[in-house]
C-alpha cells in the first residue's frame, strides 16, 4: 500500500472555530480522511510533540496552522511545524493576520494582567498575585508558558507558504482547497491566499447599490436598515468594500454589516487604509460652497464622530498584520 | 525524594491544560495541580471597543460555543442600552440556542464522553473512540450523528447568518425575522432532533445502564463530590438555558441563593493562583476553603448535572419523564419541591442526554409558537444605561458577561465568568481524587490512572481547549514520572 500524504492541523492561541469549520465539511470529512494520513490536530490523534520532533524534516505534506502566537509555547510549535512541513498554511484569520484576539496589541501585557487578575468586578486576590512563568509551591516547581507582550500572526514568526482567509474559513472554501490539493492542481505563487476570491465582498453581495453618497453615519443598533439596499449607502459602516470575497456575503444577508473577517482584497496591504479611502469617497458633507475651512472641518468631524473606535472597526481582524501594529 | 507525575493531555502542546501530581516521600499523592496555561485577554482588549460589537467579538472566545457568548453578549447589550427586545426576537434567539445545544451535546456524547461508556471504561483505548461507538451500536448511527450536526448547523446559519460565529445579535432584538418557509424547514429539523434524542437515550439505556459493570463505575465513589450546584431556572423553577434567574442549591438540595445575573458579583468571587492562568470562582456566602468539597466549601459546579440538581423539573413532557427516571435511579428523595442532588459526576453524561431531549422538544415548541414568524424583531434603543450584565446557560455551565460603557457606548470595563471556569475547582477535585485512588506507595496503576483522569476531565466537557471536544477521537495522554529535580525517571503513554 502506498503511503498517503500526511496532513496535520494544529491550533495555537485560538478559539477552536477553525476546527469546527473543518468538521462542518460533514460527510466530506470522510473523503479528506481517505486521501490523507490524518495526523490532524496533534491533540486528537495520537501524535505528541516528541513524535513530531522525531519525524524527518518536511515529512508532513501539509500543515494547516490556526491560531495566533501569544505564548512561548505557541512560538515553539510554530517553529517545529515549519521545519517538519512541506507546506505550511496559515489557516484562518488568527494565523493569517492576527484576527480579533490581536486587538490585544492595543494594550500591554501588564494592562492585561492588571485587568484580569487585580482589578475585575468579581475578584478575591488579597495578596495581589498574578500567574508566574515559574512558581515554587511546597511540593515543587510549576511552570507556565510565557505570555508575550503582543499577539503575532504566523508569518511574523516563520515562513508561511499560503494563507486561507476567514474567521473561520467557510467549509465550502476549505473543501475547494482540499480538492485542489488532492488533485495535485498547480498551486498559485507562494504567499497567495487560498479559498477565497480576489475581489471584494460587495461583488458577491445581493444588495442593491444606487451609488448614493452618505450624509450621516449610523451605528448598527441605531437604525433598522432596508433589506434590499447596500448597507454602506444607508450609512452603516459595512466593511464589504474593503474585504476579500469568498464567504458569500453572509452577514449582509442577515441585515448586518460585514466586519471584515476575510481580510483585505487581493493587492491591498492595509484593510483599514482601504476602508478610510472608501469612506472618504462616499461621505457627502453637503453644500460646502461659502464655508470656511474651519466650518468644513467641523462638518467632517461631526460625521466622523458618529464612528468611534475606528481602530477596532477597521482593523478588527488585521491589527497584528497591519501597518498600524498597535501599541509598541 | 518528592516525585512528580506530569499528565499532559496532548493539548498541552497547544497550551490548553496540564496536570501535575506530586508524590510525597512515601509515594502517595501529596497534591495535584490542574493548570490552564493560557490567557487570551478579552476582558482587557474589549475596553475601548463599540458596545454593539460585543456579540461578534465575544464569539471568538470559543469557536465551539460561540452561540453562548453571542447570546450572553446580546442580552448584556439589551440591559446596557435599556431596551426590551420584542417577544419574537427572544424566541428566535432561544430557537437558535436550542439548535446549538442539540449539536453540541450530540458531539460530546458520541465523539468524546460517550466512548468511555458505550465501548466501556476498561476496553482497549484503541476502541474507545467514535469508531468504537459506531462498531458497538451500528454504522448507521455514525451517519445519524453527522446528519444531526449538519442539520443543526444549517439551522444556526439560517438564524444567525453564519455556521460558526453568528452575526445577528443586536441590542433590543435580532437582525433577522423568520419566513414561513424557513419555519417549516426548522420544524422538520426539530422533529428529527426529538427522534434522535430519544434514540440516543435508548442507546444509553441499553449500552450503559443495563450493563452492570458500567453502572458500577457511575456509582463508584471516585467521582462522588458533595458540592454546591448552580444553574438557571425559569419562574416556575424549571431549568432554562436562555433566560431566568441563577439558582444555587447546597449539597443537600436546599436553596442557598437565587439571584439575577446582574447581581452575580455579590455572590461569586474569583481566586487567583500563581500557577495557572485560569481563576477559581467560589460562592462568597460560603467562602473559599481551598479545592475541597463539602457543605463548608464554596466550591460549586455548573454543568448539565448541576442544572438538573437545581431544578424543580423540566418544562417539556418527554424530558420531564426522563428527569423523574434519572432521580429514581439514584434513589433520591424530594426536598423543597425537587430531588436531592445526585453527586455522582459521571451521571453528568446521562444528564446531558436528558438536556438533549429537552432542547429538541423546546425547539419544536418554539417553531410552533405563532409569534415566531412575527416581523417585529427589533426595538431601537433610545438611551444608554451604562451597565449591562447578560447570562445564559452555556452547555458547560452558567456564562456571565458584564459590560460598562460611557455615554457614547464605548466600553470602559468588561468582566466575564465563563462556563468552564465555574467548574475549575470541581475538575481539579475529581482529578486529585482519581489520582489518590490509583497511586499508592509509589505504585502507579498506569493504564487505570490515565483512563480515570481522562474520564474525570471529560465528564465536564471542559472548554479550555475549545476544540478538544469538537472533533472525533480520544484525548491521548502522556505521563512523565519525575524526581524532585524534575528529571524524567520514566515515561509512558496511552496509545490509541
Amino acid at each position: 500500500m502506498t503511503q498517503k500524504p500526511k496532513l496535520a492541523m494544529y491550533w495555537a492561541s485560538s478559539c477552536g472555530g477553525c476546527e469546527v469549520a473543518l468538521v462542518n465539511l460533514n460527510e466530506k470529512l470522510l473523503a479528506v480522511d481517505a486521501h490523507f494520513d490524518f495526523v490532524f490536530c496533534p491533540c486528537l490523534l495520537d501524535t505528541k510533540k516528541s513524535d513530531i520532533e522525531a519525524m524527518p524534516d518536511r515529512d508532513l505534506a501539509i500543515t494547516l496552522f490556526n491560531g495566533g502566537i501569544r505564548t512561548s509555547e505557541n512560538e515553539e510549535m510554530a517553529r517545529l511545524l515549519r521545519r517538519k512541513s512541506e507546506l505550511l498554511i496559515a489557516f484562518g484569520s488568527c494565523a493569517s493576520e492576527g484576527c480579533i484576539p490581536a486587538l490585544s496589541n492595543l494594550y500591554s501585557k501588564a494592562d492585561h494582567f492588571r485587568t484580569v487578575y487585580l482589578d475585575s468586578s468579581s475578584l478575591d486576590n488579597p495578596k495581589g498575585c498574578v500567574p508566574q512563568a515559574r512558581c515554587t509551591l511546597p511540593e515543587g516547581e510549576l511552570e507556565l508558558p510565557e505570555f508575550y507582550e503582543r499577539v503575532h500572526h504566523l508569518g511574523e514568526i516563520v515562513d508561511v507558504d499560503y494563507s486561507i482567509a476567514g474567521c473561520p474559513p467557510e467549509p465550502h472554501q476549505i473543501w475547494k482547497v482540499v480538492e485542489a490539493l488532492v488533485q495535485g492542481a498547480q498551486l498559485p505563487p507562494k504567499g497567495s491566499t487560498l479559498g477565497a476570491g480576489k475581489s471584494t465582498v460587495c461583488d458577491e453581495c445581493a444588495r442593491r447599490k444606487e451609488n448614493k453618497t452618505i450624509q450621516k453615519f449610523y451605528r448598527a443598533y441605531e437604525i433598522v436598515p432596508d433589506r434590499e439596499r447596500c448597507l454602506l449607502e444607508q450609512g452603516i459602516v459595512c466593511m464589504g468594500i474593503a474585504t476579500r470575497d469568498g464567504c458569500g456575503a453572509l452577514c449582509p444577508q442577515v441585515n448586518m454589516p460585514c466586519t471584515g473577517c476575510y481580510g483585505p482584497p487581493e493587492g491591498v496591504l492595509d484593510q483599514g487604509a482601504k476602508m478610510v479611502s472608501a469612506l472618504g469617497s462616499v461621505l457627502d458633507i453637503g453644500d460646502y460652497k461659502g464655508l470656511t475651512e474651519e466650518q468644513m472641518t467641523e462638518k467632517i468631524d461631526a460625521a466622523i464622530d458618529a464612528l468611534p473606535d475606528l481602530t477596532g472597526t477597521f482593523y478588527k481582524y488585521s491589527l497584528a498584520g497591519s501597518l498600524l501594529g498597535g501599541k509598541s | 525524594m518528592m516525585k512528580r507525575v506530569t499528565i499532559s493531555p496532548i493539548t498541552r502542546l497547544e497550551g490548553h491544560g496540564k496536570i501535575e501530581i506530586f508524590l510525597d516521600a512515601d509515594g502517595n499523592v501529596a497534591n495535584a495541580y490542574f493548570q490552564v496555561p493560557e490567557l487570551r485577554g478579552f476582558e482587557q482588549f474589549c475596553v475601548g471597543r463599540r458596545a454593539e460589537d460585543m456579540p461578534v467579538i465575544m464569539n471568538r472566545i470559543c469557536g465551539v460555543c460561540p452561540e453562548a457568548h453571542h447570546l450572553a453578549a446580546t442580552k448584556a447589550l439589551d440591559r446596557l442600552f435599556a431596551v426590551e427586545p420584542p417577544p419574537a426576537a427572544k424566541k428566535i434567539r432561544e430557537l437558535l440556542y436550542m439548535a446549538f445545544y442539540v449539536t453540541d451535546h450530540t458531539t460530546h456524547f458520541y465523539a468524546l464522553g460517550g466512548p468511555d461508556f458505550i465501548v466501556g471504561p476498561d476496553a482497549p483505548p484503541a476502541e474507545r473512540n467514535i469508531l468504537g461507538v459506531i462498531r458497538k451500536v451500528g454504522l448507521d448511527v455514525g451517519k445519524q450523528v453527522i446528519a444531526c450536526r449538519a442539520r443543526n448547523h444549517h439551522a444556526i446559519k439560517m438564524l444567525g447568518g453564519r455556521g460558526v460565529h453568528p452575526a445577528a445579535g443586536v441590542p433590543g432584538g435580532w437582525s433577522k425575522f423568520i419566513t414561513e418557509q424557513e419555519r417549516k424547514e426548522l420544524e422538520q429539523i426539530a422533529i428529527e432532533n426529538v427522534k434522535f434524542a430519544q434514540f440516543t437515550l435508548q442507546v444509553f439505556e441499553s449500552a450503559v445502564l443495563k450493563n452492570t459493570a458500567y453502572a458500577e463505575v457511575i456509582h463508584s465513589d471516585v467521582y462522588h463530590h458533595q458540592t454546591y450546584y448552580m444553574g438557571t431556572v425559569d419562574k416556575n423553577n424549571r431549568a432554562n438555558f436562555y433566560d431566568g434567574e441563577i439558582r444555587v442549591v447546597d449539597p443537600e438540595g436546599r436553596e442557598l441563593l437565587k439571584f439575577r445575573a446582574a447581581d452575580y458579583f455579590q455572590h461569586i468571587s474569583e481566586r487567583v493562583e500563581p500557577w495557572t492562568y485560569l481563576k477559581f470562582p467560589y460562592l462568597k456566602k460560603v467562602g473559599w476553603k481551598g479545592i475541597v468539597d463539602g457543605i463548608d466549601s464554596g466550591v460549586y459546579c455548573a454543568s448539565p448535572l448541576s442544572r438538573l440538581n437545581v431544578s424543580d423539573g423540566l418544562a417539556t413532557p418527554l424530558a420531564q419523564a426522563e428527569y423523574e427516571r434519572f432521580y429514581a435511579a439514584f434513589d433520591r428523595e424530594k426536598i423543597e419541591g425537587r430531588y436531592q442532588p445526585v453527586h455522582h459526576r459521571l451521571a453528568t453524561h446521562w444528564a446531558r442526554l436528558i438536556e438533549l431531549l429537552y432542547a429538541s422538544e423546546r425547539m419544536l415548541e418554539l417553531v410552533h409558537d405563532p409569534e415566531i414568524t412575527s416581523q417585529e424583531v427589533r426595538r431601537i434603543p433610545t438611551g444608554i444605561a451604562g451597565v449591562g450584565v447578560g447570562s445564559v446557560e452555556a452547555p458547560r455551565g452558567t456564562l456571565i458577561h458584564h459590560y460598562e460603557a460611557d455615554e457614547r457606548g464605548i466600553l470602559t470595563r468588561v468582566n466575564l465568568v465563563v462556563g468552564t471556569t465555574n467548574n475549575h475547582a470541581a475538575i481539579a477535585l475529581s482529578i486529585k481524587r482519581a489520582a489518590e485512588k490509583l497511586i499508592h506507595a509509589g505504585h502507579v496503576i498506569e493504564e487505570g490512572l490515565l483512563n480515570r483522569i481522562e474520564m474525570a476531565f471529560r465528564l465536564y466537557d471542559p472548554c479550555l481547549s475549545c476544540a478538544t471536544h469538537a472533533l472525533p477521537g480520544t484525548m491521548p495522554l502522556i505521563v512523565n514520572l519525575r524526581n524532585g529535580e524534575g528529571e524524567i525517571l520514566r515515561s509512558f503513554r496511552r496509545d490509541d
